[in-house]
């Protein structure tokens, strides 16, 4: 069934969308992700619009992450003090990359930039996930005992501290305001949630126990995305609400199949599994910019001279 | 889809040349819903003449041509490695549909002058091109926009798909893509003896978002914080909707 998507202007099969909405909905509910850094792409291979896929994205993570952070609020798993710092330097990032966003686009650039992007954070991401997953399934072959996290760093030197009750710690607001920056802006830029940045850097950077982190990523993810959203629908009109409606009635359910799914794996088995996904959807945005189109001329919306 | 758009009409028209291209409108609109999925349009008319016919080989050109809108077509190069864009070329009026169907090879139906000068075929169509004086070949640029709407089947030439009945009657079917933009779809209809026009008849064709498609669309654009809200709440909504049912099912 053939559905027009009245931002897009392009008309696309609805059970294909619904399919890939589920089918990112059970990866996510399996490695416990967002999914957008993998719909993203994904649209735009279907021949979606970058700006409207990045900006229809970030409003599908809202319906995703509002659904996920209602289960860690059940089990009083978010720091909303820890939420609310990451927040406000999500809110500024997602403005910074909103602004980075339009102008690169007037320059005609915005596919490079959003393509770039997802090559660097997901060639990173998956490439440390996956040596750190087989460091890990080699370990527990030998029965070695887990690294014991470095207890003080750095971090701990930055004036304006700050006591986060439910994360059991007190550090500079800092940190936490500048992971919230970074993830903001990529929010923007990417069309993602952030989570796959935001959760190593909570846990490796920030020292924060693991079993609030994922709760307090959401809780920021939505307030961001949801701006994002909103500085998307106001200043480029490319949210489409059609498109997101269709992705996220796939997504839910698929979600919530995910996660039955990833109860019975094996941690190290997940991420590793994970770290080869991200690693090929990177390869292949690689391969597309390193390798000559078959057509060198794009057309594109004019803009204003 | 077969939309019979154009119904004859036969009613005496005070005649103003020796032959008159005769065609009417029954319908003038093409409404994309939800589930549109591309759409037909079906043309034909007739020839009136008062006088006997004329001599010299008779030709019917058919255009349809989507609103023009300036469009910037870029050009990728290898820069560091990677294939990015680098130089842009401006066309200042490029349709983003046009379809023309002829009756015959359209070199034969209608000469190079006419051809210029009514702005026929799709080269002499696309107009109004500025480009920085870094670049040299603007006609690349050109070529590849056609290219690329031809490939998307946005640009058709249809030579030779114009039926031409006892040289009076005429009609042709225009296929319209799904990937449709809204506005007045102008539809020329050209009476050629020897490739010099003897007669034309315009017309327009609307093409509009209707429904849920129209509504959204309009309001994307006319209330963007309002849209912007109702998208969030819908997002929010489905979210809570969805943990509420599964947590439903699980007990």
């Amino acid at each position: 069934m053939q559905i027009y998507l009245p931002i897009a202007e392009v008309s696309v099969n609805a059970f294909l969308l619904l399919g890939l909405g589920g089918m990112v909905g059970v990866l996510s509910g399996m490695f416990g992700v967002g999914g957008g850094f993998l719909m993203t792409p994904l649209l735009f291979f279907i021949g979606i619009p970058p700006a409207v896929a990045v900006a229809t994205e970030a409003n599908q993570i809202v319906a995703s992450s509002f659904s996920g952070v209602l289960a860690h609020f059940r089990r009083k798993t978010v720091d909303l003090r820890m939420g609310v710092v990451l927040l406000i330097g999500g809110l500024v990032g997602a403005a910074l990359g909103v602004f980075v966003f339009n102008y690169l686009k007037s320059l005609g650039q915005v596919d490079l930039l959003v393509k770039l992007c997802y090559v660097v954070f997901l060639g990173v991401i998956g490439g440390l996930m996956f040596i750190e997953s087989l460091n890990a399934i080699r370990k527990t072959a030998k029965g070695g005992a887990v690294p014991k996290r470095k207890k003080h760093n750095w971090i701990h030197k930055l004036p304006f501290k700050m006591r986060f009750r439910v994360s059991g710690l007190y550090i500079s607001v800092i940190p936490p305001l500048l992971v919230g920056l970074v993830v903001g802006i990529l929010a923007a830029i990417m069309g993602v949630g952030g989570g796959f940045i935001m959760v190593p850097a909570m846990i490796y950077l920030l020292g924060m126990p693991t079993k609030v982190v994922v709760g307090t990523s959401l809780f920021q993810i939505i307030f961001v995305t949801a701006f994002t959203t909103m500085l998307h629908a106001t200043t480029n009109f490319t949210v489409d609400v059609v498109l997101a409606v269709l992705l996220l009635v796939g997504g839910v359910i698929g979600a919530q199949i995910g996660t039955r799914i990833g109860v019975k794996m094996k941690a190290e088995q997940l991420r590793i599994l994970l770290a080869i996904m991200v690693l090929a959807v990177c390869g292949k945005l690689a391969f597309d910019l390193l390798v000559m189109p078959s057509e060198l001329y794009s057309i594109g919306a004019a803009e204003g001279h | 889809m077969i939309r019979w758009l154009f119904a004859l009409l036969l009613v005496a028209l005070p005649a103003a040349a020796a032959e008159e291209v005769v065609l009417g409108l029954s319908q003038s609109e093409v409404a994309i819903t939800t589930n549109f999925n591309g759409s037909e349009i079906f043309v034909f008319g007739a020839i009136k003449r008062d006088a006997p016919m004329p001599e010299g080989d008779m030709g019917v050109i058919v255009t349809i041509s989507g609103p023009p809108v300036p469009v910037s077509v870029r050009k990728k190069e290898r820069r560091f490695g990677i294939w990015v864009n680098t130089d842009v070329v401006e066309i200042e009026a490029a349709p983003s549909y046009y379809a023309v169907a002829t009756s015959g090879p359209l070199e034969d139906v209608l000469s190079t002058r006419e051809n210029i000068l009514r702005k026929v075929s799709v080269p002499s169509m696309i107009q109004s091109i500025s480009a920085p004086t870094t670049v040299l070949d603007a006609t690349g640029y050109v070529n590849a926009l056609i290219r690329i709407r031809e490939n998307a089947e946005a640009f058709q030439l249809l030579e030779g798909q114009v039926v031409v009945d006892d040289d009076t009657l005429f009609r042709t079917r225009i296929k319209l893509p799904a990937a449709l933009t809204e506005g007045a779809y102008q539809t020329r209809i050209l009476l050629t003896r020897d490739g010099a026009v003897v007669d034309q008849y315009q017309t327009a064709i609307d093409v509009r978002k209707v429904g849920l498609e129209r509504w959204l669309y309009s309001l994307s654009r006319n209330q963007p914080f309002l849209y912007g809200l109702m998208s969030l709440a819908i997002a929010i909504f489905a979210g809570w909707s969805a943990s509420a049912a599964f947590s439903l099912l699980r007990n």
